[in-house]
């Protein structure tokens, strides 16, 4: 039965969940971006070009956003990329996927789909043979955020 | 088990560049969240993603808490030889996942 009780003790309970919320975790800023590239990168420069890397520029719903990484390669033993990392700068942690490839990839591909906390830049990053790394960046508009929001 | 699919050619001509897609069925719970007690839910996500061709490894991905929920990775391969294709999924609190695909190359 719903009582007048019932309704302000559920009200009550929501209001406490919400203030909880915005007491929100650490999150990932463009200072922590650039230390995970870095992590990966090292002392070597990161050059733009190369990588292509598609996603939406709007973004309705950040839970699932699917992604595209393409990187040039004649995908040779001699010349092919090695790894594809993609990183976020304000979801809680900077990381989103690192995946290793090589020659029998054919080609420098890989998609996925990933969650977007708020608004912000993507970056991919593609690691060749020859020691090199390139990069492509996205700026995405979320109208809907993902990660931070309690089930229920 | 969790359950998966999988997307590999049945057949393919030697040297062709073919797509393997893959979803699993996975919460990637994010570690980020808390519950209507406020109490923290704590991390349960797949970490990571192994593809091998007949034995051998040819794609290997490091998941994080960003990858949503039924993780969904897609890349490729040169069919070089008939066979199998396995997949192997591991992650938070012993999860682990394995499935097979067979292909045929002409």
């Amino acid at each position: 039965m719903t009582t007048r009780r019932n309704v302000l003790i559920g009200a009550a309970s929501l209001a406490a969940g919400a203030g909880l919320v915005s007491v929100s975790p650490a999150r990932a800023t463009p200072a922590s971006m650039d230390a995970a590239i870095k992590k990966v990168v090292g002392s070597a420069p990161l050059r733009k070009g190369k990588v292509t890397l598609s996603l939406p520029p709007l973004v309705e719903n950040g839970n699932t956003v699917s992604l595209e990484v393409s990187v040039e390669s004649p995908m040779t033993p001699e010349n092919h990329v090695k790894a594809i990392h993609i990183f976020n700068e304000k979801n809680p942690l900077p990381n989103v996927i690192s995946a290793r490839l090589g020659p029998r990839a054919g080609q420098g591909k890989l998609s996925t789909r990933m969650r977007l906390a708020d608004s912000q830049r993507v970056i991919a990053v593609a690691e060749l043979s020859d020691g090199s790394f390139w990069s492509d960046e996205v700026d995405v508009i979320v109208t809907i955020a993902a990660c931070l929001e309690d089930p229920g | 088990m969790a359950r998966t699919l999988i997307n590999v050619p049945k057949t393919a001509k030697k040297g062709e560049i073919i797509a393997i897609k893959t979803l699993i069925s996975h919460e990637m719970e994010t570690g980020f969240r808390h519950d209507n007690m406020g109490k923290a839910i704590p991390r349960d996500i797949i970490s990571l993603f192994v593809c091998t061709y007949n034995g051998q490894e040819i794609f290997r991905a490091e998941l994080h808490p960003a990858i949503a929920a039924n993780p969904f990775i897609a890349f490729s391969t040169v069919a070089t030889a008939s066979g199998t294709l396995e997949f192997k999924w591991t992650g938070d609190n012993g999860f682990s996942a394995t499935e097979q695909a067979t292909i045929t190359v002409e």
